[in-house]
């Protein structure tokens, strides 16, 4: 793990909005770190700030939203100086992340293909435009490479394509073209919030194995926003889960799957239908996610945890570690707790895993 | 099986639009029944045409052929007027989009009267209030929420309201069209919850019309996998998983990602490929190829679907 | 995050979860959408200027000609072009007419042609669309070939036929906007109720029997008033401006009779020499219409805000 190249850098990331004169704390002491070459999910469900965060990789946050303090420290390779820069985007210009950063170091896939792309623009002038633009790229060269683009993302046809426009084409393909824009330029990081919950299933088998293949083919670094458990097993390298604006868990996929201990995480795995015994009630989670404009004591995550411990309410958890890749804020994992069990849906899933040998 | 009353029989259904050149064929050749107190539900994507056969039961969408029974009773094409309001009162539909199926401008205690009011299903209004109290309470919100508007509800929230509108006119068929697929992860759990329970309590039977056959297995006694308007696979839930023959629905299969990240690092994606049928000659057929367990292929097709079976079993 | 050492007590590890009732459904507190958009509404500063200068300008057109001693059709050729000053606020005009009660009576007119077009828009433009829309179909064909044909005729023959058969009055004009005015709206509403139509509440309230009369006018009416009374907002000002056009080009009003467009009309002829007789009603059209648009701007962004992004 030591000798892996450390591309992002996320410390103590706060940010707030401000709705109707009232300040929303969204987002509450987010550290991360993002490795090239990995593929990290990070889960949570509305409102527990995943998409935010990423907003903010970008730069794109909204008007009313402002970072209070932290660090996004983005470092990248030159690959004809040879040298290794670091910026911290949380300082950066609008300016200069519109020019630098975006689409061309990293870029997003959103959720919904259709208002993704410019409705009165050709397929073809669409990926053309950001190498033109940050490239200085030639017409005719960009053209040719848009064809190319189009066809490693499978599309047929690819020429005829690019005449077309975004209602010609069904909704995976349209996925698929907002792909190939998003990788026009190379990028170093492709971040992919919710990139298939619009789509159909096979659809979405199919664009989920084609943004592996660019990841490996490309050297790409990827970041999945899902609420969707199925997707993060099959995609995630590294999972973080969020809640109220915090991650509360994080490792990798398989010690967040087979090994869990943040009571969220057991919560969202046990209230998956594909986990539960038939006749029998899913476990499913009262109440609902707390209202960020009140400061927050404790764990979040406490006033819903029918098994909660006092100190939960008092006391915000520190981060406890689980083994070196996997921690979990949660006050379980201090030695003075009393002995709790995973839940059945964590070890009904870990037996299957030994069972499969 | 036999005693089992058939509370919806669909036959050799057939559900077009437009007319002439423009003629688009939806459903075709559909046949299946549903028992009453079970839970039976239709898996497809989008354009397979689920959808549209939820809406015809409901006499929303009208039928090109074939016919629609309710009880023993033609429910599709033109029936008179009591058949008409009787299909609407014992027959309601739950819809997907908790943010699109309520009226915006009208108060909880409206929406979830509605029916009541157009079909003077209540003595008066203290008898109105009441039926709207004790459905907002059987779906968990307080009563008190029947003043409120949409706006201030929870996702969660707002497809429990569109559940208690369907329950207060005591149904006792409900189609629930992709009723979760529009909720976070924990909510819908709570709402699965709630129509198992809600069907054990009443005696109701739903039709689940949803894409994703994962979580269909759950709440399902039975499922038919749709696709282009063609039902291609029948069986009892654990049955289909066991033993899944056409090859649409191992596609299906293999393309719902399970939360399990052994085994969806180590799967491989079947894709569904139509031209494998050859149908020119030998003419396929839907055939009951085990007890409950009906396919739709032809011969050639059905003796390899056989083998299959055969291999699976022995291991 | 508090850095105080915290002091663990003996019982903190106790699980104390099952103790409290995490059962109860929270909804954000009862406040009514209209407080939103009333909310909404006053923080437009735009918006409340616009209210301002139409509520100060129906104030004066109402009660200056009730109070003021010079009649507006008060003819003193003694005091002919008198330019503004103390007795006569706005001057006279060639008639010796004072200007002040003659502006704001020529602008009572205009609300009023102001008040009528709405109405039009509303139960003619509104109701035709909402057919045409919901029905569709056959019906739908029909409703919007009649309305092409109507709007192709061309407004100002409308108006030459118009004069011929009546008198140029008030009412003229009223029947020439009867006429033409409506179309947009219709075609507005129409659009609306096509966007609408296919949503699934509607879709819930026919599986709940509800016919098409209730449908039309407790489903899909109440959702997409706003965007109407927005539309009309807009087309007050064209509507004003229509008349003033119509008495510029000779069809509207007639003397002794007063609107803000004979005023300018009137003063026009004399522009180079007594200026202020045409741009004073000028500028309070102007300030209408500014008004009325700015209005129509803030009543659509507080009605439909664009979402916040969180």
């Amino acid at each position: 793990m030591a000798d892996r190249e450390r591309i992002l850098k996320i410390r103590d990331l706060n940010i707030s909005f401000k709705i109707e004169g009232k300040k929303v704390n969204a987002i509450r002491g987010v550290n991360l770190d993002l490795y090239k070459g990995e593929t990290i999910a990070i889960v949570g469900e509305s409102g527990s700030g995943k998409s935010v965060t990423t907003k903010a990789i970008m730069g794109i946050l909204a008007k009313n939203g402002s970072i209070e303090s932290g660090s996004i420290d983005y470092t990248w390779h030159d690959p004809d100086t040879d040298e290794k820069h670091t910026v911290d985007i949380t300082k950066m210009t609008e300016k200069e992340i519109q020019k630098e950063i975006r689409g061309r170091k990293i870029a997003m896939v959103f959720q919904d293909p259709m208002t993704s792309l410019d409705p009165t623009m050709t397929i073809g002038k669409q990926i053309m435009e950001p190498m033109m633009y940050h490239y200085g790229t030639s017409k005719e060269e960009a053209y040719k490479k848009a064809v190319e683009l189009l066809e490693e993302v499978g599309i047929t046809n690819a020429e005829k394509r690019m005449k077309n426009y975004p209602h010609q084409l069904s909704g995976g393909m349209r996925q698929r073209v907002v792909i190939a824009i998003a990788v026009a330029c190379r990028p170093q990081i492709l971040i992919c919030d919710e990139p298939t919950t619009a789509l159909d299933v096979t659809i979405q088998a199919q664009i989920l194995d084609l943004v592996r293949s660019l990841q490996s083919e490309l050297h790409m670094t990827v970041i999945y926003i899902t609420h969707d458990l199925g997707v993060v097993a099959n995609v995630a390298d590294r999972v973080a889960v969020m809640y109220a604006g915090q991650i509360v868990e994080y490792g990798l996929v398989n010690e967040i799957f087979y090994d869990a201990w943040h009571p969220y995480t057991w919560a969202l795995l046990s209230a998956l239908p594909q986990l539960g015994v038939k006749g029998e009630e899913l476990p499913s989670i009262d109440g609902t996610p707390p209202n960020l404009f009140n400061k927050i004591k404790g764990d979040a995550f406490a006033p819903r945890n029918k098994r909660a411990l006092a100190i939960d309410f008092e006391k915000e958890p520190p981060f406890f570690s689980i083994s070196e890749t996997h921690k979990a804020k949660t006050w379980y994992l201090d030695p003075r707790a009393p002995k709790i069990e995973q839940p059945d849906a964590i070890r009904r899933l870990r037996e299957r895993m030994r069972e499969r040998g | 099986m036999a005693e089992r009353e058939k509370l919806i029989e669909i036959k050799d259904l057939q559900i077009s639009f437009g007319s002439g050149k423009k003629k688009f064929i939806a459903v075709d050749h559909v046949n299946f029944d549903i028992y009453k107190g079970e839970t039976f539900s239709l898996v497809g994507e989008s354009g397979s045409g689920k959808t549209t056969i939820g809406r015809a039961i409901l006499r929303i969408n009208p039928t090109s052929a074939g016919e629609i029974c309710f009880k023993g009773q033609r429910i599709s094409g033109k029936i008179s007027k009591e058949l008409d309001k009787e299909v609407i009162r014992k027959c309601q539909m739950i819809f997907q989009d908790p943010m699109a199926s309520l009226n915006e401008r009208a108060k909880v205690d409206y929406i979830v009267s509605e029916g009541l009011i157009n079909h003077h299903l209540y003595k008066d209004e203290a008898d109105r209030e009441d039926k709207v109290q004790k459905a907002l309470r059987e779906v968990g919100l307080l009563p008190e929420f029947a003043s409120r508007f949409p706006h201030e509800f929870s996702g969660g929230q707002r497809q429990r309201i569109g559940i208690a509108r369907a329950l207060v006119m005591e149904p006792e068929f409900i189609v629930a069209d992709e009723p979760i697929s529009a909720l976070d992860v924990s909510i819908r759990a709570q709402v699965l919850n709630l129509l198992n329970r809600l069907k054990k309590e009443r005696g109701l039977t739903y039709l689940f019309i949803a894409h994703d056959l994962s979580v269909v297995r759950f709440i399902s006694d039975r499922i038919a996998v749709i696709h282009k308007g063609r039902i291609v696979e029948l069986a009892e839930a654990e049955e289909l998983f066991r033993h899944p023959l056409h090859p649409y629905t191992k596609a299906l299969l293999s393309a719902v990602p399970q939360p399990d990240p052994e085994v969806e690092k180590k799967k491989k994606l079947l894709v569904y490929d139509p031209s494998v049928h050859d149908y020119s000659v030998d003419k396929p057929v839907w055939e009951e190829i085990l007890p409950e367990h009906f396919v739709y292929g032809n011969q050639k097709e059905l003796d390899q679907y056989r083998k299959e079976i055969a291999e699976a079993d022995k291991k | 995050m508090d850095d105080k050492k915290y002091e663990f007590l003996p019982d903190d590890f106790e699980f104390i979860g099952d103790k409290q009732n995490i059962n109860i459904d929270e909804v954000a507190p009862a406040r009514p959408a209209w407080k939103d958009v009333i909310y909404r509404f006053t923080q437009n500063k735009g918006a409340i200027f616009g209210l301002a200068c139409i509520i100060i300008i129906a104030l004066l057109a109402i009660f200056v000609p009730m109070i003021s001693h010079w009649k507006y059709d008060a003819i003193d050729t003694s005091i002919a072009n008198v330019l503004p000053n103390g007795t006569h606020f706005f001057g006279t005009d060639k008639y010796g007419r004072d200007l002040f009660v003659r502006t704001w009576q020529g602008t009572r007119i205009s609300l009023i042609i102001a008040l009528v077009a709405v109405v039009i828009d509303i139960v003619v433009g509104m109701t035709y669309g909402l057919i045409s829309g919901y029905f569709g179909g056959l019906v739908d064909s029909i409703l919007q070939r009649i309305q092409e044909i109507i709007n192709s005729i061309p407004t100002l023959v409308v108006l030459t036929i118009l004069l011929t058969v009546l008198k140029p009055s008030l009412y003229t004009v009223i029947l020439a906007l009867i006429f033409t005015e409506w179309i947009p709206m219709s075609r507005i509403t129409r659009a609306q109720v096509l966007k609408i139509k296919e949503d699934e509440f509607i879709l819930a309230s026919r599986t709940l029997g509800a016919s098409n009369i209730f449908i039309l006018f407790k489903e899909i009416l109440p959702n997409i008033f706003g965007q109407l009374i927005i539309m009309s907002m807009m087309t007050i000002p064209n509507a004003i401006f229509y008349e003033a056009y119509l008495a510029f080009v000779g069809l509207g009003l007639t003397v002794p009779q007063a609107s803000l467009g004979t005023l300018i009309n009137s003063g026009f002829e004399v522009f180079t020499v007594y200026p202020t007789q045409m741009t004073i009603p000028a500028i309070i059209l102007a300030v209408l219409m500014l008004g009325f648009n700015l209005l129509g701007d803030g009543l659509r962004d507080a009605l439909d805000p664009t979402m916040k992004e969180m």
